[in-house]
C-alpha cells in the first residue's frame, strides 16, 4: 500500500521524463497497432478488390497476368476473346451473368473501360458490395461515361462535363477523336478498388474511338449451329433490349469478361471447359485463387511492415530501459532514505518495477487510445487514396497479445534497474550528501 | 543500552591502521549523550556502526541486549527499523512527500514502531497523521506547513521534519548526526532544547554527535572521541 502510494508519489514528482517514457511507449504501441492494421487490413482489402465474381476469362496468358490487367489495369493483355466465343460462354448452361470488359484505351492517364450496363449491378468488391452512385446513373447512350470517385475528383469533372478520350494506354496520345466528346452521366462513390481509377463507356463506344463500326459482322466466317442459337435468343429479346444491345455492339473483341454462375459446382465445371476450349486459347481464372497467389508474391511487403514494427517496440523499450538506468542513478539517495527509514531491499526491488509496470500499462492505454485516433482520422484517407478500408474495431485476440508482449517485455526490462536498486547498500546511500 | 567492548572498525581489510578503536563505551538508557571531536576523528564511522549499517571489524557492539554482530542483515534492518531514529546531517527527506508524510514514512515500515506511535496520541484520535502533527507543532514548525511542499520549507524548517521522523513510534535510541550545523547559535540551543523534550516524553536515549564544542554544556554527558580512542 505504502509503496504504491511512493511509487505513485514518485512518478509524479518526475512526471517529465516520465510523460517522456511513456509516450515513446504510446507512439511505438500505437506505431505496432496501426502497422499491423493496415497490413492485416491491406491483405483483406487486396483481396476484396473483386469480390463475387466466380471467373475471369481472358485470352490465353498467365493466371497472375490475366488478373493485372482485367481487374487492377496493370499490364496490358496482347489478345482478347474473339466476340463469338464469348457469347458461346455466356450462354452456357448455370451462367448466372457476364459481363464483356474491354481495356486499353485511356483518358489523361487513367484507364477507360467499355463495358454493359451489367458491370454496375454485378461487379462486387469488398464484402460483395456492389457499386453505388455518388451523383447521376449508369450510361444510356453511346456518348455517355461514368466515372470512378478518383478519376471525377482528380480532374474536377462534374456531371455533365464534356471529356475525350485517346486510343491507347499513353497519357499524351497522337489520336485524339475530338468529334467523339463524351458527357459525364455518373460519378461513382469510392471504392477502394481500381474501379476508382476508372471511366466506363459503353462497350459499343470503344469501337467508336477506334474507328471501325460493326466491323464484328464482316468478321464472321464461323457459323456453327450453337452460335445461330445464340443469335436467335439474342433475337428474341431483341425488342425489349433494344438500346441495351445498341450500348454492347458486336465488337470483333474484347479483353475479357467476367462471370457469375448459379452454383459453385458450374464455376469449376465451365472453367474446366474454358481452359479445354478448342476454337481460342482462352484462359479462366477464378479471382479468389489468384488474388490469393498474388498476395503471397507479395509477401515481403508484409514481412518488412512486421520488422520494422518489431524495431520500433525493441527501440522504444530499449529508450526506457536508457531512461530508467538514468533515473535511477538520480534517485540513488531517495532509495537510500527509503532504507533508512526501514525499507527492506526487496520492497526498493517491488517499487522501482511496480514503477515500470505502471509505466508500460500506461503508456500502453495511451497508445491504444492514440492507435483509435489515428485510425478514425485516416480511415477515410486510406480507403480513397491507399485503397485499404481500414476496420475500426475492438483490439483482435492477436493484436491482445502483441500488447500482452510489450507489457511483458517493459516489466521484464525494468527489472534490471529494481534489481541493481535491490543491492545499493544502505551505507552508500546515507553517505551521499546533500 | 549501548555497550561497547574493544571495537574496532576498518574500512578494507588490508588497511594497516583501524578508523576506529573504541576498547569500551557505555552508554545507559535515557541518558542524552554529546559526542564531539574533530573532522575526521571517525564520528560518522561510529554512527553507521551504532545505527547497524556497518559491522565492525572486530569486538563487540550490543545495543538493548542484543549483540548486533550475531544479527544478518535483514535481521540489523528490522532491527534498525524498530529500535533506532536517525536525524542525519542533511535531512534526508523526500521531496515529493509532505512534511507530515515524511514523518510518519518509518512507521509504514514498521509495525512496532507504528503501534507505538498510536499508543502516544490519545486526542483528538490516535492516528500517525495525528501523531505527526503533533511531534512537528512539539518540536516548533508551525501547522500552516505540515501540508507543504517540503522543498519550499526552510533548512531550520527541513531539520524539524527530520526530527519528528526521528522521534515518532518513540525508538529506544535517536541517533542525530550534526543536525545542527547549519544553524545560528540561538537556534541551536532552542532546537536541542526541543530535542531534549521529546527525547524524555519518549524515554530515549539520545546520542548527539557535533564537533561544536560550545553546545558541550547543555548535555548531561560529554564524549569525547578523541579521549576515547586514547583509552589505549
Amino acid at each position: 500500500m505504502i509503496l504504491t502510494k511512493l511509487a505513485y508519489k514518485s512518478l509524479l514528482n518526475r512526471r517529465a521524463s516520465v510523460l517522456l517514457t511513456l509516450f515513446t511507449i504510446a507512439i511505438s504501441v500505437m506505431l505496432l497497432l496501426s502497422i499491423e492494421r493496415i497490413r492485416v487490413d491491406a491483405k483483406t482489402s487486396f483481396s476484396n478488390t473483386i469480390s463475387g465474381t466466380d471467373l475471369i476469362v481472358g485470352a490465353r496468358t498467365g493466371d497472375i497476368q490475366l488478373l493485372l490487367s482485367s481487374v487492377f489495369r496493370i499490364g496490358y493483355a496482347n489478345n482478347g476473346v474473339s466476340w463469338q466465343s464469348y457469347q458461346y460462354i455466356a450462354a452456357q448452361r448455370g451462367v448466372k451473368w457476364s459481363i464483356p470488359i474491354s481495356l486499353g484505351d485511356s483518358h489523361k492517364g487513367q484507364a477507360v473501360l467499355g463495358t454493359s450496363r451489367d458491370y454496375f449491378t454485378h461487379y462486387r468488391f469488398g464484402k460483395k458490395q456492389t457499386l453505388s452512385f455518388q451523383q447521376g446513373h449508369a450510361f444510356e447512350h453511346l456518348n455517355q461515361v461514368v466515372l470512378g470517385s478518383d478519376v471525377a475528383s482528380r480532374l474536377g469533372y462534374t456531371l455533365g462535363d464534356n471529356i475525350v478520350i485517346s486510343h491507347g494506354m499513353g497519357n499524351t496520345s497522337f489520336h485524339h477523336h475530338k468529334d467523339n466528346p463524351f458527357t459525364v452521366i455518373g460519378i461513382l462513390n469510392a471504392t477502394g478498388t481500381p474501379v476508382d481509377k476508372t471511366l466506363h463507356i459503353p462497350l459499343a463506344a470503344i469501337d467508336l474511338i477506334h474507328g471501325g463500326s460493326h466491323s464484328a459482322n464482316n468478321e464472321h466466317d464461323e457459323h456453327d449451329e450453337h452460335d445461330e442459337h445464340d443469335e436467335h435468343d439474342e433475337h428474341d429479346e431483341h425488342d425489349e433490349h433494344d438500346e441495351h444491345n445498341n450500348l454492347i455492339g458486336e465488337p470483333s473483341q474484347i479483353t475479357a469478361f467476367l462471370m457469375g454462375f448459379d452454383s459453385p459446382l458450374y464455376t469449376l465445371q465451365i472453367r474446366r471447359n474454358i481452359n479445354q476450349y478448342k476454337k481460342e486459347p482462352l484462359l479462366a481464372i477464378m479471382p479468389t485463387v489468384t488474388l490469393k497467389e498474388l498476395w503471397q508474391m507479395l509477401a515481403i511487403v508484409e514481412k518488412v511492415l512486421l520488422l520494422f514494427s518489431g524495431v520500433v517496440i525493441l527501440v522504444s523499450l530499449l529508450g526506457m530501459l536508457t531512461t530508467l538506468l538514468a533515473n535511477l542513478n538520480q534517485r540513488r539517495r531517495e532509495l537510500a532514505i527509503l532504507r533508512s527509514v526501514g525499507a527492506r531491499p526487496w520492497q526498493l526491488f517491488t517499487l522501482i518495477s511496480m514503477e515500470s509496470l505502471f509505466t508500460t500499462l500506461l503508456g500502453c492505454l495511451v497508445g491504444c487510445g492514440l492507435y483509435y485516433g489515428v485510425m478514425l482520422i485516416s480511415s477515410s484517407y486510406l480507403q480513397s487514396h491507399a485503397g485499404i478500408s481500414v476496420n475500426i474495431a475492438m483490439l483482435s485476440y492477436y493484436e491482445l497479445t502483441l500488447i500482452g508482449v510489450i507489457m511483458a517485455a517493459g516489466f521484464i526490462i525494468g527489472l534490471i534497474p529494481a534489481t541493481r536498486a535491490y543491492f545499493y547498500s544502505l551505507s552508500d546511500g546515507m553517505s551521499i550528501k546533500t | 543500552m549501548i555497550e561497547l567492548d574493544n571495537v574496532t572498525f576498518k574500512w578494507h581489510k588490508n588497511d594497516a591502521k583501524p578508523t576506529l578503536n573504541i576498547p569500551t563505551l557505555r552508554i545507559d538508557k535515557g541518558e542524552h549523550i554529546f559526542l564531539h571531536g574533530p573532522s575526521g576523528v571517525g564520528k560518522s564511522t561510529l554512527l553507521a556502526l551504532l545505527a547497524g549499517i556497518n559491522t565492525p571489524s572486530s569486538g563487540n557492539i550490543r545495543i538493548l541486549n542484543r549483540d548486533l554482530n550475531t544479527l544478518s542483515n535483514t535481521q540489523r534492518d528490522v532491527f534498525r527499523a524498530e529500535n533506532i531514529g536517525y536525524i542525519f546531517q542533511n535531512f534526508n527527506l523526500l521531496p515529493y512527500l509532505t512534511p507530515i508524510e515524511n514523518v510518519t514514512l518509518g512507521c509504514e515500515f514498521s509495525k512496532s514502531r507504528k503501534q507505538k506511535a498510536l499508543q502516544q496520541t490519545a486526542e483528538p484520535k490516535p492516528s500517525l497523521q495525528n501523531e505527526a502533527i503533533r511531534l512537528l507543532t512539539a518540536l516548533g514548525l508551525s501547522e500552516s506547513y505540515h501540508s507543504k511542499d517540503v522543498a519550499s520549507l526552510s533548512i531550520g524548517q527541513q531539520q524539524r521534519v527530520a526530527a519528528a521522523r526521528a522521534f515518532i513510534g518513540s525508538p529506544e535510541l535517536i541517533i542525530a548526526d550534526e543536525p545542527t550545523s547549519a544553524l545560528d547559535t540561538a537556534n541551536r540551543e532552542n532546537f536541542i532544547k526541543l530535542l531534549f523534550e521529546q527525547a524524555k516524553r519518549a524515554n530515549s536515549t539520545l546520542v548527539f554527535v557535533s564537533h561544536d564544542e560550545t553546545l558541550k554544556p547543555l548535555f548531561n554527558r560529554a564524549i569525547s572521541l578523541v579521549s576515547l580512542q586514547e583509552q589505549l
